[in-house]
């Protein structure tokens, strides 16, 4: 019997996993951007569970903006990347820092 | 028993998968894994009955925007050599804020894991009988979020818009068409009328 | 009728619109055409309000017009109380008014050589002239018709600003400006005190019409009492001291007297009609319109007896050693002015008001006949300089001789008749234990002597004795024309007759019962109306009243002037080495000018500056407007190292952000955080 607490933990873990993924790719603006996509799954995942558990569409509705707002998201920033490897020659987050105050 | 046994299965195709996005050396790898997770994701939302969001999670990410990405990492040469830098140094780190974190939250569920057992996932029965998770969910979209469901197309539209003024270049010497001149064009730019000075010769 | 009490106030109000919004326009000429048009209309018709008034129905018309605004339970209106008071008022100040319009063609008929060459301010100068004195006589007239404190307000404002505007008429000179803003400072002094008295009567009589005013006052409003400064005084005496503080100002008491000599720097017409006849009696006005409120405070009326007393003496004696032809009459406004307050300290309020009229016009009369000489000499003012003029001047010479001798008060002149029942009542007053009424009653009868020396003084130097002009001067001496001298006319026949007419009804008889209160238990008026058996035998009684020996003292005023000036000069010499001290504090005028500009002014500005460089400079612009952008600056450049511009910095702040509240969130749910 699956109960709401599995997939909650799977969610936590998943989040933990995108927010390791940050640390880690620091420098790889690409695998950052997945990061983030894992952690919008994972909060997708609670979103799914509870609405489930509280027998509520609510929670659905909400994942279907966030699928597309991340979709949007997703489409903007690599469009970004895109301008940005055609200009600089390079997407290394290291040597982007031209905001530096 | 069985859909809890399925569960455990893909949860854990899912953690490894998504591990392996964030270390992979290679952001094709990167990509792939990802692919991966949104598919084995798109199997436990089904087995959490929300059939559309499963569905449409793979269309939609699988589709176009892993899809997307995958493009972009073949499409730009990207020198993978500096990007690693410091991945060892950042992962006790990126470890450590990731498990904190995760041990929060599990404490949290785990502290009211009473209350959230009540709700068993699979064995939900939606009033009325009827079960169709995508209709139920179409009633909901058009009628009672329909504004919020109008707004989420404009983001599309933006986003679309947005992503191709920011790619779109135009290269000189390359040949296209302007259909504003076609229509534009005028009779006395493109034709002469000559008088063949042959004709009279055919006549006589 | 309401539209001819209308009239009164919008024929000069239209006139001044039409002049001084239009003036340039109009051209000069049509700009005094319309001006003097437009107070013509008001003089006529003040003219019929007094003949209605004054010789048929008493009943005083009272009615509000407008009302703009009624805020809790106060109303504040717009409309006209016309009595016999306001009447006389009204005829007076539109009479002079007129006369001074006439007479300021003469006068200003060369006014473009008052201003320096292409002065733009110069432009249409004698169009704004006339717009300013129409604009008076609007403001005078709202003021003396004003049934209710606020309109009276305006009116009084009103005056101020037009005298403020009109003594820096030639606003290129530099001693014009001082003195506007000296009168314009000092009038605000005196206004501070009347709108305190105005709130005064607003809280204790619950409102601000006159006739509400005194109908709470006979129900005994005034006897509330109330500490102020550990004194205990009645809401009487409170309002009535605050009011007559507002009329120090605008009345030019001591010590609020100031500005008064040094408002002569306006042009001469101007010092005729609102610095001698007509604003600078709005205080007395103000006095006998609240007698109600006055009879029931003695140590108001007390008040007024000392201020009025001090003033009418002490500032007669400064006119004695003035020089400039203008400043000697402006001191003996002043002193008249005096002789009007303390009337009115001794519950003689008709008597008061009386001299009010007769010195408005035997004043405005002076002032003229010093514009006449100032005209043919220039626009000189020294007395020094003149002499001899009466071969020249005999029109001026004469009227002006009929100017001194009713100021001074002799027999049969119409400042006899309100300056000798003055010195009367205020005698009676003493006898009856006023407190106050004794040194007053000193005050007045030495001002005799003084008034009839300094006038006689400045006779005899201007029409008598040497030619002391230039050469080219004396070639171009002659009569100015007759806008200036049929005024003067105009003026020397009620300053001559007036009194003799009118003293019966208004002094000895009732006429003012209708407008004027008097408490029961002392009426000074009714006294000497006892023995009061017509005007000639009342003047022919002053020679053998040795009570009150007012004509010898006059006589023997004018003797001193004649003997120093004319007779016996050298003794004149003799007479400043001996009285060399008191001549110096009566040079420098008691010293007011100096103690306020050294003290309040030189304070005031001091004050000013410890603000500014304290307050202003090095607290708000140095520690809160520039310390807080500096403090800002600072922080700024200090935490400008957390921006690096890499973007994986910022992540990691957000997520360590996100950890912080989750840990917080997590820890307040767990009970981590409590003790």
């Amino acid at each position: 019997m699956i109960e709401l607490w599995h997939y909650l933990v799977l969610a936590a873990i998943l989040f933990g996993i995108g927010v390791a993924g940050i640390f880690l790719n620091r420098k790889n603006i690409l695998v950052l951007l997945m990061s983030i996509e894992l952690m919008l799954l994972a909060v997708n995942f609670n979103f799914i569970a509870f609405s489930q558990a509280v027998n509520n569409l609510d929670g659905q509705i909400f994942v279907f903006f966030i699928l597309t707002v991340a979709a949007a998201e997703s489409a903007i920033g690599l469009a970004i990347l895109v301008v940005l490897f055609r200009n600089r020659g390079t997407i290394n987050v290291g040597d982007l820092n031209s905001m530096k105050g | 028993m069985i859909q809890l046994t399925i569960f455990y299965i893909f949860a854990a195709v899912l953690l490894v998968a998504a591990t392996v996005v964030i270390t992979s050396r290679n952001p094709v790898y990167s990509a792939l894994f990802l692919v991966l997770c949104f598919f084995t994701s798109s199997a436990l939302w089904l087995l959490a009955e929300a059939e559309f969001l499963g569905i449409a999670l793979v269309l939609v990410y699988v589709g176009a925007v892993m899809v997307l990405f995958l493009f972009v990492v073949m499409m730009l040469d990207i020198n993978l050599a500096p990007m690693r830098e410091g991945f060892a140094r950042y992962l006790p780190v990126g470890l450590g804020v990731g498990a904190v974190m995760v041990a929060e939250m599990a404490l949290v569920v785990g502290s009211s894991s009473a209350e959230f057992a009540e709700g068993a996932i699979a064995s939900t029965v939606v009033e009325g009988g009827d079960s169709n998770n995508v209709r139920l969910l179409g009633n909901v979209i058009y009628t009672k979020y329909v504004f919020q469901f109008e707004v989420a197309a404009v983001v599309l539209l933006v986003a679309i818009i947005a992503a191709i003024m920011l790619t779109l270049r135009r290269r000189g010497g390359t040949k296209h068409q302007e259909v504003a001149e076609q229509v534009a064009v005028h009779k006395a730019d493109r034709l002469r009328l000559v008088r063949d000075p042959r004709g009279k010769h055919d006549n006589q | 009728m309401d539209i001819v009490y209308l009239l009164i106030p919008l024929a000069p109000l239209l006139g001044a619109i039409a002049t001084g919004l239009f003036g340039g326009r109009l051209g000069w000429r049509l700009a005094h055409r319309v001006a003097i048009g437009a107070v013509a209309i008001a003089t006529v018709l003040s003219f019929v309000v007094l003949w209605v008034h004054g010789l048929g129905d008493p009943a005083p018309y009272n009615k509000t017009l407008y009302q703009w605004l009624s805020i809790a339970g106060v109303d504040l209106e717009i409309g006209f109380l016309v009595d016999r008071l306001s009447a006389m008022m009204m005829a007076v100040v539109t009479f002079v008014s007129l006369m001074v319009h006439i007479y300021t063609i003469g006068y200003m008929a060369d006014d473009h050589h008052n201003w320096p060459e292409g002065s733009g301010a110069g432009k249409n100068a004698y169009q704004r002239f006339f717009a300013y004195i129409n604009l008076f006589t609007f403001a005078m007239l709202m003021l003396v018709m004003a049934n209710n404190f606020l309109q009276l307000f305006f009116g009084w404002e009103a005056v101020g600003l037009v005298s403020y505007l009109l003594i820096g008429f030639w606003l290129n000179r530099p001693t014009a400006i001082f003195a506007n803003l000296k009168a314009f400072l000092v009038n605000r002094v005196g206004d501070l005190g009347f709108l305190l008295g105005i709130g005064t009567v607003l809280a204790y009589f619950g409102s601000l019409d006159y006739a509400a005013v005194f109908e709470s006052i006979e129900a005994g409003g005034g006897e509330a009492t109330l500490t102020l400064f550990g004194t205990e005084m009645t809401a009487a005496t409170l309002a009535a001291v605050l009011l007559f503080v507002g009329a120090m100002g605008k009345s030019a008491q001591v010590p609020l007297h100031v500005w008064l000599p040094d408002s002569m720097e306006g042009p001469t017409p101007i010092s005729a009609l609102i610095h001698a006849a007509t604003m600078v009696t709005a205080g007395i006005f103000l006095v006998a319109r609240m007698s109600p409120l006055y009879e029931l405070s003695t140590p108001a009326q007390s008040l007024i007896l000392v201020i009025g007393g001090i003033t009418a003496l002490f500032m007669g004696l400064v006119g004695l050693v003035q020089n400039d032809i203008k400043r000697v009459i402006a001191y003996s406004t002043l002193s008249q002015l005096g002789y009007m307050f303390v009337a009115l300290g001794a519950s003689a309020h008709a008597a008061g008001v009386y001299h009010l009229m007769t010195h408005a016009f035997f004043k405005a009369l002076l002032f003229l006949g010093a514009g006449s000489v100032i005209i043919a000499l220039h626009h000189r003012q020294d007395m020094r300089e003149m002499g001899g003029l009466r071969r020249y001047l005999p029109v001026t010479y004469w009227t002006m001789l009929i100017g001194s001798l009713a100021l001074i008060g002799t027999p049969f002149f119409a400042g006899f008749y309100s300056k000798d029942v003055i010195i009367e009542a205020v005698g009676l007053a003493a006898e009856h234990g006023r407190p106050g009424a004794g040194f007053a009653w000193f005050c007045v009868l030495a001002g005799v002597f003084v008034t009839a020396a300094y006038s006689f003084r400045l006779f005899f130097l201007v029409f008598h004795g040497q030619e002391r002009m230039d050469a080219h001067t004396r070639e171009h001496l002659h009569e100015p024309g007759w806008v200036v001298t049929v005024p003067l006319v105009l003026l020397a026949i009620p300053s001559a007759l007036i009194g003799l007419v009118t003293v019966g009804p208004m002094v000895m008889g009732d006429w003012f019962a209708g407008s004027l209160t008097v408490g029961e238990q002392f009426q000074p008026l009714h006294h000497i109306a006892e023995h009061y058996h017509g005007p000639v035998s009342f003047a022919v009684h002053a020679f053998y009243n040795w009570g009150n020996p007012a004509f010898y003292l006059a006589a023997a005023g004018v003797f001193v002037a004649w003997l120093l000036y004319i007779r016996r000069p050298e003794w004149l010499v003799l007479v400043r080495e001996r009285l060399s001290w008191p001549r110096l504090v009566l040079e420098y005028k008691y010293g007011f000018d100096e103690m306020y500009t050294g003290g309040f002014a030189a304070g005031g500005r001091g004050v000013g500056r410890a603000l500014w460089r304290g307050a202003d400079g090095w607290l708000i612009d140095g520690i809160l407007v520039n310390g807080t952008a500096r403090t800002v600056g600072r922080i700024a450049a200090g935490i400008r190292g957390v921006q690096s511009g890499y973007l994986f910095h910022y992540a990691f702040a957000m997520i360590l952000g996100l950890l912080v509240l989750l840990t917080l969130f997590v820890g307040g749910w767990q009970g981590w955080w409590q003790a």
